[in-house]
């Protein structure tokens, strides 16, 4: 019995972990009644060997499924062995990895066995047993399998706090080559479903305090990079689209790892473009937190992020005519598009002005990267000297400067400008 | 006046403060602070003054600190109080004295009166003016003690016991685990656990009920406690731990530098999955 839940185990940990997403923050659940556990503190627990956080039990409830997208590694045409858990089996490994503080929580997702609904109704019932039985107050996130009904969708949502559905091509063209049983729009009708349901159960909050939570860590989703020659463009519109239109919390980037002998596909030996997807998660933190729009970082006339210097230090250089922005004075939106200058310094900077007017030497002890803002900044006894030379030049000096930083960039590593 | 004596306390957090109150009685310059838990040798501190810990003096000075600068900068000393460093002591000195002189400057009181306190952007505290050497220095200590408190909750890992008891012993770099108690009590409620600092040679117990202060007898690694043998599932479960985390690795992207840098060696005693 053991040496068969020890296989499973790792049979649907390794069909499970191409989805990127460990995030266990976005919710803030109690540890109600002298129960189990609590979310809101986001922990990493441990690290994988290629440098991932593990916050989260990332399993498959199962790798058997009905359908055959190209660039998944459970697709049925794939010989590769089969398993499947049982409900009460999850639930063991969840509490029990739990209690040992491995954990925060379960990711559980499925491929997808008889129908869509026959799949959910057993995500769901994990999900309610942890919660109803065990009185787990951990996160719970769970992927929605595209075509479930509505009710199921709504009691995944009681017991959960993220729910995903993934759009995994981020073209519709490039879906239909490579998942020819999806549509974009069997994707989007769950969002939407999801998205009423989280603003309806929270407009209720307001009124009736006593209103179930509703997927309080809101929904998320993933796209495939590099597996349908789509450009950063394609990638960054649509993320900002689905940001925008169903108010996701997070949208992952998972570099295409070719796991298949298909012409469709990048073929096997293909590097993983773990640099591409680090300049867009960057992107994607510029847009976040830093005020950015999605055209200032990919556009028509240039539709593909720089691999050599990161996407904010690409905006700097093509828009020259902003700098130098004055440090004792400029505005702390502005403060934060400074290649080298980052929220918490920036931070730090606007406060600390307040008392003295700020040099070199304070920026350095601050923790801006100097070496990098100095090409963009003015402040007390110090101008640019470079300013007014062009991008090309600044450009090469950063990277002559920094040459280690940027030629061996960590792939997959969010240090952010 | 006394130029540049040397003093000598019993190490406690209200030990540090009745050693503040004392400077400010008898206007003392202090040159260097020594516990007096670490062996001193006598004729070289031939005129050393020897602070005697007391509560309300303490309290005095705490309090005064509170209401000009709130429970962030208390907080944000007691995290420098727990690194232990050596240089913590006069550093703590040194910052109760700058924070004083600031709650007198008037121009000071202008920029906190009205203002916000807390960390964000604009904010005016005293504590924000981080062009000071003092200031950036308590906060730089402070980041890297709550780092280890981040990573002591992150890192722990409990054995079950066949009493039921789970167990995680830790030797932390920064004296934290008080700073970790009420996370586990908050989570872990309906489970007894122990957490204890094999370094500092105490741990803390929670019983159901309440959290208590415990040292083991023996003070050796707590043979006690792993004396007690292990639950029938604990091997199931650890290995079943040390497997889930070789499958989730995506060799093609392996990268052990960066794995390195999230999870430094000195902390892969702590984790099942790495031994
Ligand atoms: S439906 Fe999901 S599990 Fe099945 S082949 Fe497609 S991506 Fe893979």
């Amino acid at each position: 019995m053991s040496d068969r839940i020890k296989e499973k185990l790792e049979i649907l940990a390794d069909a499970a972990k191409y989805d990127v997403s460990c995030s266990s923050s976005g919710s803030n659940r109690k540890n109600k009644n002298g129960g189990l556990g609590n979310t809101g503190a986001g922990i990493c627990h441990t690290y994988t060997e290629d440098g991932r956080c593990v916050s989260l039990l990332k399993i498959l409830l199962t790798n058997h499924c009905i359908y055959d997208c190209a660039y998944c590694v459970t697709r049925k045409s794939n010989d590769i062995k089969r398993a499947a858990f049982t409900v009460q089996e999850v639930v063991d490994l969840t509490i029990n990895f739990y209690r040992r503080n491995y954990i925060e929580g379960l990711f559980l997702s499925s491929g997808i066995f008889k129908n869509a609904d026959y799949t959910m109704e057993r995500l769901v019932l994990v999900a309610k047993k942890l919660r109803q039985e065990h009185n787990f107050n951990g996160y719970i996130h769970l992927k929605t399998i595209p075509g479930a009904s509505d009710e199921l969708m709504h009691e995944a949502g009681l017991w959960a706090d993220r729910l995903s559905v993934n759009l995994e091509i981020p073209t519709e063209e490039g879906l239909k080559l490579l998942a020819p049983d999806k549509t974009r729009a069997s994707m989007i009708q769950p969002m939407d479903y999801l998205k009423n349901e989280i603003i309806r159960t929270s407009e209720e909050k307001k009124i009736i305090r006593s209103t179930p939570k509703f997927a309080p860590a809101g929904q998320s989703t993933q796209m495939i990079i590099g597996a349908s020659g789509e450009t950063d463009q394609h990638i960054i519109k649509t993320a900002q689209y689905f940001y925008k239109n169903f108010q996701l919390k997070r949208v992952y980037y998972s570099g295409y790892v070719p796991i298949s002998m298909d012409s469709r596909l990048p073929s096997i030996g293909t590097a993983v473009p773990t640099v591409r997807e680090n300049r867009l998660y960057q992107t994607d933190w510029l847009m976040r937190f830093y005020g950015f729009k999605a055209n200032e970082i990919v556009n028509d006339s240039h539709p593909t992020l720089d691999l050599d210097i990161d996407p904010k230090l690409g905006w700097a250089l093509r828009n020259l005519h902003v700098f130098p922005i004055d440090i004792n004075r400029a505005d702390y939106a502005l403060i934060l598009r400074i290649p080298g200058i980052g929220v918490s310094s920036a931070k730090k900077l606007v406060a600390a002005r307040k008392f003295t007017a700020l040099g070199l030497e304070h920026l350095k002890k601050i923790g801006v990267a100097v070496n990098r803002a100095k090409y963009f900044i003015s402040c007390r006894g110090y101008l640019p000297t470079v300013s007014d030379k062009p991008a090309e030049r600044i450009k090469s000096y950063i990277l002559a400067e920094s040459a280690s930083k940027y030629l061996k960039v960590a792939p997959n590593q969010l240090s952010l400008f | 006046m006394r130029a540049g004596i040397i003093v000598t306390y019993d190490g406690s957090w209200l030990g540090v403060f009745t050693l503040v109150f004392q400077v400010y009685a008898h206007r003392w310059d202090v040159k260097e602070i020594v516990k007096s838990s670490e062996k001193v040798q006598a004729q070289l501190f031939a005129d050393i003054t020897t602070v005697i810990t007391d509560e309300q003096l303490a309290n005095r000075v705490l309090k005064s600190l509170r209401e000009s600068f709130g429970n962030e900068l208390i907080q944000e000393l007691y995290y420098v109080f727990l690194s232990e460093l050596p240089e913590a002591d006069l550093l703590l000195l040194k910052a109760v004295q700058f924070y004083f002189a600031k709650a007198k400057d008037p121009n000071y009181q202008k920029n906190i009166k009205g203002s916000n306190l807390r960390t964000q952007a604009g904010g005016g505290g005293v504590r924000h003016n981080y062009a000071e050497d003092t200031v950036l220095q308590v906060q730089q200590i402070g980041r890297s003690v709550s780092r280890e408190r981040h990573r002591m909750k992150a890192f722990i890992r409990f054995e079950k016991m066949n009493d039921g008891l789970y167990v995680a012993f830790i030797a932390p770099d920064f004296n934290v685990l008080p700073l970790i108690i009420k996370h586990f009590r908050d989570r872990y409620t309906d489970q007894c656990w122990l957490i204890y600092d094999v370094k500092r040679n105490f741990g803390a117990y929670y019983n159901l009920h309440t959290v208590e202060e415990i040292i083991l007898e023996d003070g050796d690694q707590g043979q006690a406690v792993r004396a007690i043998s292990w639950d029938a599932e604990e091997a199931l479960y650890s290995d079943l731990w040390k497997r889930y985390f070789r499958a989730v690795n995506i060799k093609e992207r392996k990268n052990m530098k960066l794995h390195i840098q999230e999870v430094p060696r000195r902390y892969w005693k702590y984790l099942t999955e790495k031994k």
